[in-house]
C-alpha cells in the first residue's frame, strides 16, 4: 500500500520520550517534511531528554541544545552563519515547546520572526511544562488542573484562556503561520512543505497530547489529538503571507467529548465545562470571520 | 619585526576595539547597544554599511540573544564577536556558562561599567569579576593598543584545540573606551598569516549529525566534562604565553604573558591591580622610586586562568603587597585579592593588604596610591576601602 | 585535545524494551498492510518489512510490505492497538496475557 507520509526515518528508535508521546510524533513528522539537510535547534524542554543521556543522540540531523529562552536567538546564528558559508539548502528549524515558546522565549522568537531570518520555528504545543512536572504555562487552556493549578477547594484550575502564539505571529506579520497535529501527519507534512516554498520566518504550532500530563492512556495519544480538532478546542488553520484559512473539520463533537478523555479536566463541573464549550465556539466564530475578512 | 605597512592612529578603546575584530576576518557579529560599550557595534555596523568588513551584523533584541546568536553561529563555523557592558553582561550570564561547556571559542568585548541600582555607567569591574566562573578566560587591558591586540590574540588562543573555551576582554569604561590613544595597526596580511581562517573541528554538519550540549547524569560524563574545562584553563596559560611571544615577535609589541612586571626586580612592596588602574600604579611607583622607596607593580592581564605561579615568583622577594580591586564582592573582600591570596597560601609569607578603590568610577588619584602605599608599609590587615566620602 | 559535550552514538545502539509491560501481537491473518501503526508509532519501532512470508487476508495483500514491530524498542504505548483499523493488533502482559 503505497504510504501517506515520506518512509525516511530521521529519529531514531532508543530514545527516552515517554509512552505515547506526543512531541515525539510531532519530531518524527517534522523531520519526515524537511529531510537530512535540517539543523535543529532545541531549548530546555521534553525534546532535550528526549534523545538520551550523553554519548546518544536520536536524530540523523546535527541537534544543538540551547539554554531556554535563547530558541529564537540560536536560529538565527545557525542561519545567517550557514548563509555566509552558501549553505542556504540547509534548513534550520528552533523546536520549542510551548513554556520555551510562550512564555520564557516569547521576545527571542519574536525578534528572530522580525528580524525575518529564513527559519523554521516548531512550537510543540503540549500546553505545559511537562518535562518539570506538569506546570501551568501561558499555552494551557482554562480549566486544566497543573501542579501548579492544582484545583483544590478553592477551585484553583487554570482561570485563564490559552494564549494562542499562533495568533501573535500572524499579528506580528511572520509570512506563514499555521496549526497542526498528529493526529493528521499529512497535513502537518503538507504545511512545513508548504512553509519551505516560502523564504522568510515560518512558525507552526503543533498540539502534541501528552498522556503524563494531560492524564489520559498512552493509547489515546493520536485519539485525543484528532478530538481536539474535532471538538474546535484545537482549529487548524493557516496563514500565508496575511491569508487565514481554517480547516473545517468533518464531523465536529461537543468539547465534552475532549475534556472527558482527559484526567486534567476531571474537576469541571458541567457550568464549567459548558463555559469552555462558549469560550470555543466564540473563538470558532472569530476565526470564521477572520477568514471572511482577510 | 614590523610591517612597513602598519598604520599609527589616535583611537578610542572601542574603535581599537572594532578594528581588532574587523582584523581578525570575525564573519559573524550580534549586540545590543549599552553605554559604554555602544560605541563598538556602531563601528562595525559602519565597517559593514561601507564594505570594509564582509561580516552578517545582526541586531537582536536582548544581550542574552545577542550571546545565543553568536555562539550557534560560531558552532555553525562562522567566526563570531560580541561586545557588552554592566547589565548586559549580567543577563548574558547564563549564555556564557552555555558557551564556555558547549567550548566555543569566542571572543567578547567587555566595556567594564558598575551595576545598579542606583544607574551608573562609570568604570568598575564588578560586571566581569561577576563572570570568573563562568569558564571563559578573562583579559583586563590597560591600553586601547592592547585592547586591539587582545581580540587578534584571544582567538588564536580560544581557537587553540588545547583550549577551546571563549575569551572576555575587558576596557575600563570611558578611560579606555572612550579616550582617545595612538594605536598602532597591524598589517592585515600579516594577521592573516599569524590568525589563519577559523576551521572549527566540530562544526555543524548534515552529513555528520551529533548532538551539542545533551544532557549527562551523575555517573555520565557530567563530572569529567567540568574537570576537562579547568584542565583546559590550566592548559591555556602556556598556550597564552606562547601565543603573546608570537604576536610580539611578530608584530613588534612586549606582552609578557599573564602579568605584566613593573619594577619588581627590586621591588620592597608591590602593588597588584589590573585594568587602567595600573597606569595610575606605574606612575605612582616611578614617583615613590624617586623618594628612594622600591615598590613595583604586578599587573594582572589574564585573571582567568589566573597567574597562581607569576604572582608567586614575584612576590618571593617583598615584604608587603597591597591588592587593589576595582569591583565589590560582598563580604569575602575582593576577587583579586582573594585570589591572591589563595595563590600564595602556605608557600610564601607575605603580608598583603586589599583595598576596594574606583567603584562606579570615582577617581582613584596619585594621592590616594600613596595612601594605599602607606598601609602597606604598615603590614595593614583586611579589606579597606579607599577614596569614601562622609554621607549624610 | 578537549573533551566535548557532544552526543554521537545513534540512540538504535539503546534498547527500551524493559520499559514495554504490554506488547503488540499482530494478527496478520487479518492485517490488511495499510501501515497505520507505522505512521503513528512514537517510538519509531514499527518498520516495514520487505517479506511476505507472513499470513495475510488475502493473496493480494499477501505481496505487500508489512508492518513489523522491533520489540527491542517498543515500549508498549498501544497506540498501533488503539489506530489498527482492523483490530488486529492485540496489547498482551509480558507472558502472553491478553489484556
Amino acid at each position: 500500500m503505497p504510504l501517506s507520509i515520506p518512509a525516511t526515518e530521521l529519529m531514531e528508535p532508543g530514545h527516552t520520550a515517554c509512552h505515547g508521546c506526543g512531541a515525539t510524533l510531532t519530531m518524527r513528522y517534522v523531520l519526515k517534511a524537511l529531510g537530512k539537510n535540517t539543523v535543529m535547534s532545541v531549548p530546555a524542554s521534553c525534546w532535550a531528554v528526549i534523545p538520551g543521556e550523553l554519548p546518544y543522540r536520536t536524530l540523523d540531523v546535527p541537534m544543538i541544545y540551547t539554554p531556554f529562552a535563547a530558541t529564537g536567538a540560536s536560529i538565527t546564528g545557525i542561519r545567517e552563519s550557514l548563509d555566509l558559508q552558501g549553505k542556504q539548502d540547509y534548513n534550520v528549524v528552533g523546536f520549542a515547546g510551548d513554556g520555551g515558546t510562550a512564555d520564557i522565549g516569547l521576545q527571542s522568537l519574536s525578534g528572530a520572526m522580525e528580524r525575518g531570518h529564513n527559519v523554521f520555528y516548531i512550537m510543540y504545543d503540549n500546553e505545559g511544562y511537562m518535562n518539570t512536572g506538569v506546570q501551568r504555562s501561558a499555552s494551557t487552556p482554562a480549566g486544566a488542573y497543573t501542579t501548579t493549578t492544582p484545583v483544590g477547594p478553592m477551585r484553583n484550575y487554570k482561570k485563564q484562556p490559552k494564549k494562542v502564539v499562533a495568533d501573535l505571529m500572524i499579528a506580528q506579520g511572520v509570512p506563514y503561520v499555521a496549526t497542526a497535529t498528529v493526529a493528521y501527519p499529512e497535513d502537518l507534512i503538507r504545511k512545513l512543505k508548504t512553509a519551505t516554498e516560502i523564504v522568510g520566518p515560518k512558525f507552526i504550532q503543533i498540539l502534541a497530547p501528552c498522556p503524563t500530563g494531560w492524564y489520559f492512556p498512552p493509547e489515546e495519544t493520536v485519539e485525543i489529538s484528532r478530538l481536539a480538532v474535532k471538538s474546535k478546542m484545537f482549529p487548524l488553520f493557516e496563514s500565508i503571507k496575511g491569508k487565514f484559512k481554517l480547516f473545517r473539520p468533518g464531523s465536529p463533537v461537543p468539547v465534552s467529548e475532549y475534556l472527558k478523555k482527559q484526567d486534567r479536566f476531571k474537576h469541571l463541573n458541567e457550568a464549567e465545562i459548558e463555559t469552555i464549550q462558549k469560550s470555543v465556539d466564540e473563538r470558532w466564530n472569530e476565526l470564521v470571520s477572520r477568514e471572511k475578512t482577510v | 619585526m614590523k610591517s612597513v605597512t602598519e598604520q599609527r592612529l589616535l583611537v578610542t578603546g572601542n574603535e581599537a576595539a572594532a578594528i581588532g575584530v574587523k582584523l581578525s576576518n570575525v564573519r559573524f557579529i550580534s549586540a545590543y547597544p549599552i553605554t559604554p560599550q555602544t560605541t563598538i557595534v556602531e563601528k562595525l555596523a559602519e565597517m559593514v554599511s561601507k564594505g570594509e568588513l564582509k561580516s552578517r551584523y545582526v541586531e537582536v533584541e536582548s544581550e542574552h540573544s545577542a550571546m545565543a546568536a553568536v555562539y550557534t553561529a560560531a558552532l555553525a563555523g562562522s567566526r563570531s564577536y560580541t561586545a557588552t557592558s554592566s547589565h548586559g553582561l549580567l543577563y548574558m550570564h547564563e549564555m556564557l556558562h552555555w558557551t564556555a561547556g558547549m567550548r566555543v571559542p569566542l571572543v567578547t568585548s567587555v566595556v567594564n561599567r558598575a551595576i545598579g541600582p542606583p544607574w551608573n555607567v562609570w568604570a568598575d569591574q564588578s560586571d566581569s569579576m561577576n563572570q570568573k566562573d563562568t569558564g571563559w578566560l578573562q583579559v583586563y587591558c590597560e591600553s586601547n593598543q592592547e585592547t586591539l591586540d587582545t581580540i587578534i590574540a584571544g582567538y588564536k588562543i580560544a581557537e587553540n584545540r588545547d583550549v577551546m573555551l571563549p575569551l572576555m576582554s575587558m576596557e575600563d569604561a570611558f578611560v579606555l573606551s572612550h579616550t582617545s590613544e595612538p594605536v598602532t595597526v597591524p598589517n592585515q596580511s600579516m594577521v592573516d598569516e599569524f590568525l589563519p581562517e577559523y576551521k572549527p573541528e566540530f562544526v555543524v554538519d548534515v552529513n555528520n549529525p551529533r548532538g551539542y550540549g545533551s544532557y549527562a547524569t551523575p555517573e555520565g560524563p557530567f563530572m569529567e566534562l567540568k574537570y576537562d574545562m579547568v584542565s583546559s584553563m590550566e592548559r591555556a596559560k602556556s598556550v597564552i604565553r606562547d601565543t603573546l611571544r608570537e604576536y610580539s615577535d611578530t608584530f613588534g609589541r612586549e606582552y609578557s604573558g599573564l602579568t605584566e612586571n613593573y619594577m619588581m626586580d627590586d621591588a620592597d612592596y608591590a602593588f597588584i591591580t589590573s585594568g587602567t588602574l595600573a597606569s595610575t600604579a606605574k606612575y605612582v611607583v616611578n614617583k615613590l622610586r624617586k623618594e628612594g622607596k622600591k615598590v613595583g607593580l604586578i599587573r594582572i592581564k589574564f585573571f582567568r586562568p589566573f597567574p597562581q605561579e607569576e604572582i608567586r615568583e614575584a612576590l618571593k622577594h617583598v615584604n608587603a603587597a597591597g591588592v587593589i580591586d576595582r569591583s565589590v564582592s560582598f563580604s569575602a573582600g575582593g576577587s583579586l585579592y582573594s585570589d591572591v591570596i589563595a595563590s600564595i597560601y602556605r608557600k610564601l609569607d607575605v603580608p598583603v593588604s586589599g583595598f576596594v578603590a574606583g567603584i562606579g568610577g570615582r577617581d582613584v588619584r596619585i594621592s590616594d596610591f600613596e595612601h594605599m602605599f602607606s598601609l602597606v608599609q604598615d603590614g595593614t590587615e583586611g579589606m579597606q576601602w579607599i577614596g569614601l566620602k562622609e554621607v549624610d | 585535545m578537549v573533551l566535548m559535550p557532544i552526543a554521537e552514538t545513534p540512540s538504535r545502539n539503546h534498547k527500551t524494551d524493559s520499559w514495554r509491560v504490554q506488547t503488540p501481537v499482530v494478527d496478520y491473518s487479518k492485517c490488511i498492510r495499510c501501515m497505520i501503526c507505522w505512521k503513528f508509532c512514537p517510538d519509531d519501532a514499527i518498520e516495514i518489512s520487505k517479506t511476505g512470508e507472513l499470513a495475510s487476508p488475502n493473496f493480494r495483500i499477501s505481496k505487500m510490505e508489512v508492518p513489523v514491530i522491533n520489540l527491542d524498542f517498543c515500549k508498549g504505548c498501544g497506540i498501533c492497538a488503539y489506530e489498527c483499523p482492523e483490530k488486529c493488533i492485540d496489547m498482551t502482559l509480558t507472558g502472553g496475557v491478553t489484556l
